[in-house]
This record gives structure tokens, sequence and C-alpha cells, in this order.
């Protein structure tokens, strides 16, 4: 399956990736060919596994305040801050279509 | 500082389009819902009739003392970021741990909905990237959810009378746990975004219905009484002002026989009257725009209150794509019954759904069944009884405190009480008419100390709250009914000789006219006299 312009457009939306050139999009399809080798193993009959600790035992907490309290200390990290809210950007950014960014011209 | 419309990921804001003033100028459509309950429009020209399908997505806080995942507070006013952990703030190294009570809440839920316990579930992460989500991805259940297959009874006043109700059922899907998003303010001035995270990590139970409903009313309806079974429950205090209570509406419309037409998602509904009119609103919008010879777009769109109908919410850049994953920090929840209850077990580490089962109260339904067969008041007075806060209580404080009937109490209670609540916006708990008062009131009527206009006047002077007895105003206001047979025989005599013209017609057989007469009894007894009795006085006197 060809890796197209649309897939690595909607992948960098979804993951806010940047490919960034010919060479890391070649890096991706080698990621994609060497993922597709789990493919030849028959797995047939076989309950997926999606976690290691699926035998093990959920903890239930019981139903107290612990934490919080602690607004100082989490805004230390935040670069920005207005009255004790963490600063965003506007909403989301579209991000420009690949064609457009310098970047992958730069490499093709 | 702008509020912001709470959307979910690859959302930018864009201009908002809407006809002002909406589809209204047209000329309404009559939306009500025939007996097997599609609406049937009358469409245009002919065409054949459109059938809306409405489901629902509801979003409940779970009423807990601290979040989902971690133990920080639930609270719902408090100083920006003050009721958050370093796991709401998704700081690297920090792990979700369950919080039982959040599990315990869901199973009662999914069991008060008939639903199906899955007695092992699983968590999943959903990705998207939104400032209010530090994480990028919500914990939820999108595979192996806590409950499914349940259903969820509602009734309606059918046809818009007051008189018949109708039950209809629609079937739950799913209920899973899920975590909530933090709150965004977005500021365009200074192009930027304040974040809030207080609720990020809040329990919610997601309530996925059936597309079984047809219209604003049904969706409202079934809406009310989900939020009175949470309520009956405690598992969320569902009060949608406060953000506590969410649904998002999904609408579409088709011709019956063909496949369902695209559907629109509708959010930012922010009470349950405003439900209505955004899926009635919708219905309508689609319809018009398919007669138009147009296609709807597979969209969400946002509930303007204030003009009263829905707009584009995003952009068109096709389905969002989640990336559901299990989530791997998480082992599966498993839960137990008494069957299958280990015997070496710390009690404190499990959910055991029988033991929950036993201990559910009683349903708004029950409660609705069990007040009419007590009481002996029909079924829609009990729909009012449940539907306010605190009046089922009002009205067993008054029948435990007097003589008179419960059947004839309830007229009281919904007619006069209820009205005059309303009238003021007060709420029953709120009521300057205490349980108290309104029984020494209705055991005076009851003993025929006074008459029922009587009566009403003295509960108008209860209202104005100045503390003065029932009794202490029917004294006042000399509201006694006359006890002298002998004098009200007198005053019926002189009313039947002062009025020769409305006596023949009587006579004549037009018995109607006798109400005059009594009315002008009344008149001239200040209303202190028992309009039954008058009646019978008259009749006599008149030979009927």
């Amino acid at each position: 399956q060809e890796v197209t312009v649309e897939v690595l457009e909607h992948l960098e939306h979804l993951a806010l990736v940047d490919f960034r050139d010919a060479e890391g999009v070649e890096r991706l399809r080698k990621a994609i060919r060497f993922a597709d080798l789990l493919q030849e193993v028959n797995t047939e009959g076989v309950e997926p596994m999606d976690s290691v600790l699926e035998d093990r035992c959920l903890y239930l907490r019981e139903d107290d305040v612990t934490e919080g309290n602690c607004t100082k200390e989490l805004l230390k990290n935040a670069r920005e801050k207005v009255e004790e809210y963490f600063v965003a950007p506007p909403g989301n950014i579209p991000l420009l279509k690949l064609e457009e960014q310098e970047t992958f011209l730069q490499g093709s | 500082m702008a509020a912001a419309v709470r959307g979910c990921g690859g959302v930018w804001r864009r201009e908002w389009q809407c006809r002002v003033g909406g589809l209204s100028r047209r000329g309404q459509r009559t939306l009500g819902c025939n007996a097997r309950g599609g609406a049937v429009p009358a469409g245009k020209s002919g065409l054949a009739p459109w059938v809306p399908v409405v489901g629902l997505e509801v979003h409940a806080q779970i009423s807990s003392n601290s979040k989902l995942f971690s133990g920080s507070q639930v609270q719902f006013a408090a100083p920006p970021n003050s009721l958050v952990s370093f796991f709401d703030a998704s700081l690297p190294g920090t792990l979700p741990v369950l919080n039982r009570r959040c599990v315990e809440a869901a199973v009662m839920t999914g069991l008060a909905l008939n639903c199906s316990i899955n007695k092992k579930s699983l968590f999943d992460r959903k990705h998207y990237f939104y400032a209010d989500l530090p994480a990028g991805y919500q914990i939820t259940q999108q595979r192996v959810p806590i409950a499914v297959n349940g259903t969820l009874s509602y009734s309606l006043y059918k046809d818009n009378k007051m008189s018949q109700m109708v039950t209809k059922t629609v079937r739950i899907k799913q209920i899973q746990l899920e975590q909530d998003s933090g709150k965004s303010l977005h500021d365009d001035t200074r192009s930027q975004t304040l974040v809030d995270l207080n609720r990020a990590g809040v329990g919610l139970m997601e309530v996925v219905m059936e597309p079984d409903m047809c219209c604003g009313e049904e969706a409202a309806a079934a809406v009310r009484e989900l939020q009175l079974i949470l309520q009956t429950l405690g598992s969320s205090q569902a009060v949608m002002a406060e953000g506590q209570l969410r649904v998002d509406a999904n609408v579409s419309v088709h011709h019956r026989g063909e496949p369902y037409g695209v559907r629109t998602e509708v959010k930012n509904i922010n009470s349950i009257r405003f439900l209505a009119k955004a899926v009635d609103y919708e219905i309508e919008r689609q319809i018009e725009e398919l007669e138009n010879g147009g296609t709807i777009l597979n969209e969400t769109r946002a509930f303007d209150s204030k003009l009263g109908c829905t707009v584009p919410m995003r952009d068109k850049e096709g389905k969002q794509d989640y990336r559901f994953m299990p989530e791997p920090n998480l082992p599966p929840l498993i839960l137990y019954d008494a069957k299958s209850l280990p015997a070496n077990i710390n009690h404190q580490q499990v959910v055991n759904i029988d033991w929950i089962h036993e201990r559910l109260p009683d349903l708004p339904s029950v409660r609705r069944a069990k007040l009419v067969e007590l009481y002996g008041i029909l079924p829609e007075h009990s729909f009012t009884l449940v539907n306010e806060d605190g009046l089922t209580e009002f009205f067993e404080n008054v029948v435990n405190q007097t003589q008179m009937k419960p059947k004839k109490v309830i007229g009281w209670i919904l007619k006069d009480l209820l009205s005059y609540l309303k009238q003021h916006s007060l709420t029953v708990k709120e009521s300057p008419v205490s349980s108290v008062l309104l029984a020494d009131l209705l055991n005076l009527l009851e003993k025929k100390e006074i008459s029922s206009t009587a009566a009403k006047q003295v509960l108008a002077e209860l209202w104005k709250g100045e503390g003065k007895s029932p009794l202490e105003i029917v004294k006042e206001k000399k509201l006694e009914l006359m006890q002298d047979q002998k004098e009200l025989e007198q005053i019926c005599q002189e009313v039947i000789d002062g009025q020769e013209n409305e006596v023949m017609a009587i006579k004549a057989g037009n018995l109607k006219v006798l109400n005059k007469l009594i009315g002008l009894v009344q008149r001239k007894t200040q209303g202190r006299s028992n309009p039954v009795v008058v009646k019978q006085l008259l009749e006599k006197k008149l030979s009927l």
C-alpha cells in the first residue's frame, strides 16, 4: 500500500509529528514494512492480548480526597500564566498543507 | 473573557452563520408525534412525510468526593487549578488509580436502567489534541464498557393534552466510565486560551441511547426521567446548569421505508427546555434543506439559545480519528456477584453487583406507582409530584395532618400551591406556605367552617407570609360560613323575591339560571355561604 500525501497529512494532523522531508517519509515507509512482518504470524483462534497486566488485579481506591491544592507548584512549569490559569494558544491552529511546507519541498 | 463553547479536538472557531429568525418566519410546522412514534410534519406540496430520528449521548458527572483516577477533590466552583493533582495535570511519572465509588455509581445506574453489567470491562485511550486535555488522550471504555443493553421508560402527555399520558421506551446501548476534561476560556482579544484543570479527571458516566426517539418532546422527557433516576440513585446530582448533565443530540430525517438520512450532532445544549428546542429546530432545518434540494452534511452543530437555532461548529475536516488503544496502565475491571464472589478476598477491593442491586432505592416509576396506589391519585398527578423537588414530601405531610381525602388534597397541591410557586419562581422548599399551614386551612374547609371560595382567599393571604394562621385570617376577614340556617333561608327568599324573571326561567325548565341565583346569595352573604347548601335551599323553595 502506498503512503500517499493524504495519509501523511492525516498522520501529521493526528499526531502532530513532522515528517519534514522525503527522507523522513522513506523512514516511515520502512517502519511500515517492518511492522507488516507481524501479519505473517498465524493468530487464528488466539485472544488478542492488550495489556501485560491482564491477569493482575485492578486496585480500587477509597473515595477520599488526598491530593490537590498545589496550584503554585503546577504553575511553576507554565511558560505563561494569567491569574492561576494556564495559557494556551487560541483553539487548534490548522496545519499548512504538506505541499505548502518549506521543509517538505526542500527534501524532494 | 468570553466563555468557550465546549468542543472536542481538531476544532477551530469559525464564523457562525445563522438566519436571524430561523424558520419560524415561514410558518410553524406542527411537530406532533403520532401513535406509532414517528413525527409526520406536513410536507411541502404533498411530498411524502418525513420521519425524524433522534439519538442522545448523555454525560453525567459522577457524584463522588474525589476524581475517577486521582485523589483530588470534585467541586463545582473553586479557585482555578486548585483541585488538580499531578496526574490530572498529566505530569510524567503519574499513573491512574481507579476510584471504587465511581465504579459503584456506574453499576447502580446500569442496574436502574435494566442493563447487563459486564463482569469484565476494559479501559481505552481516546486521542485528540485540545488545551483542556493535558494528556492528549481521554481514558474511556470504548471496547467493553461497564454496562450494555438497557432500557429507559419515560412518559409524556399524549397529543399535547395534559390529560392523558403515554409511556415510551428508549434502548440504552451502553454506559461507560470516562474522564471529564478541563475547562477552556477563550480570550479572543488577546488570542489565547486560559485553561483550568479543576474539572479534568472528574468521573463521568456516558449513557448512549439508541436512536429510538422522534422529536424534541420525547428527547426532553427521556432526559428528564434519566435525571430523576440519577438523582434518586445519588450516582449523579445531574444539575444541567452546573454542567453535571450534558446532552448531545444526533438528528436525522428520512422517508419511511428508506434508509436513515445523514445525521448531525448538536452540542451546547444547556437545559432540558433547550434540548427540545434544539432537536425540533434541527429536524425542521434538515427537512427544509432536503425539500429545497439540498443535502445534509455529517457535521457537528452548536445550539445558539439566544437565536433559537443550530449553527455549524466545526469545519469540514472529515471524521475524527481518535486512534483508540487499550489503556496499558489499567488491568481489566472485574466485578463480582454473590455466586462468583471469591472466598478469601479483601472486601474493600470487591464490587458486588448483587449487593448493590439489593440496596437500590425506589426508582421514580416505583415511587409514582406507590403514590397512585396509596392515595388514589391519577398517574398524571404522580408525575407532577415526583417531578417537583420536595413536592411529594409536602403532599404527604399535608395528607397526614388533615382529614381531607388525598384525592381532594392533590387538587390544592397541584392547582393552587404549585401554580403560586411557579408564578413566583419558587421551589417547594422556599414556599411561604408550609405543609402545616395548608393542612390547617384544608381542615377548616373539611369541617365546613369555610367555603372553598373563602379557602382560596385565605390561601392568597397566607402567601404574603405574614405569619398569620388560617384561623386568624378567617376571623379577620369574616370568612366563616354562616351557621344560622334561618338567616340563610331568609336571604335565599330575598333573592328569589327580587329576581322574578330568573325564577320564571328556572320554573320553565332552564335550570342553569339557578347558578345566577346561587351567585347572588353568595354575594349577599359575602361568600359566607356554602354553595351546595344554597343550591339545596333554593331548589326546595322553588319546589324543583
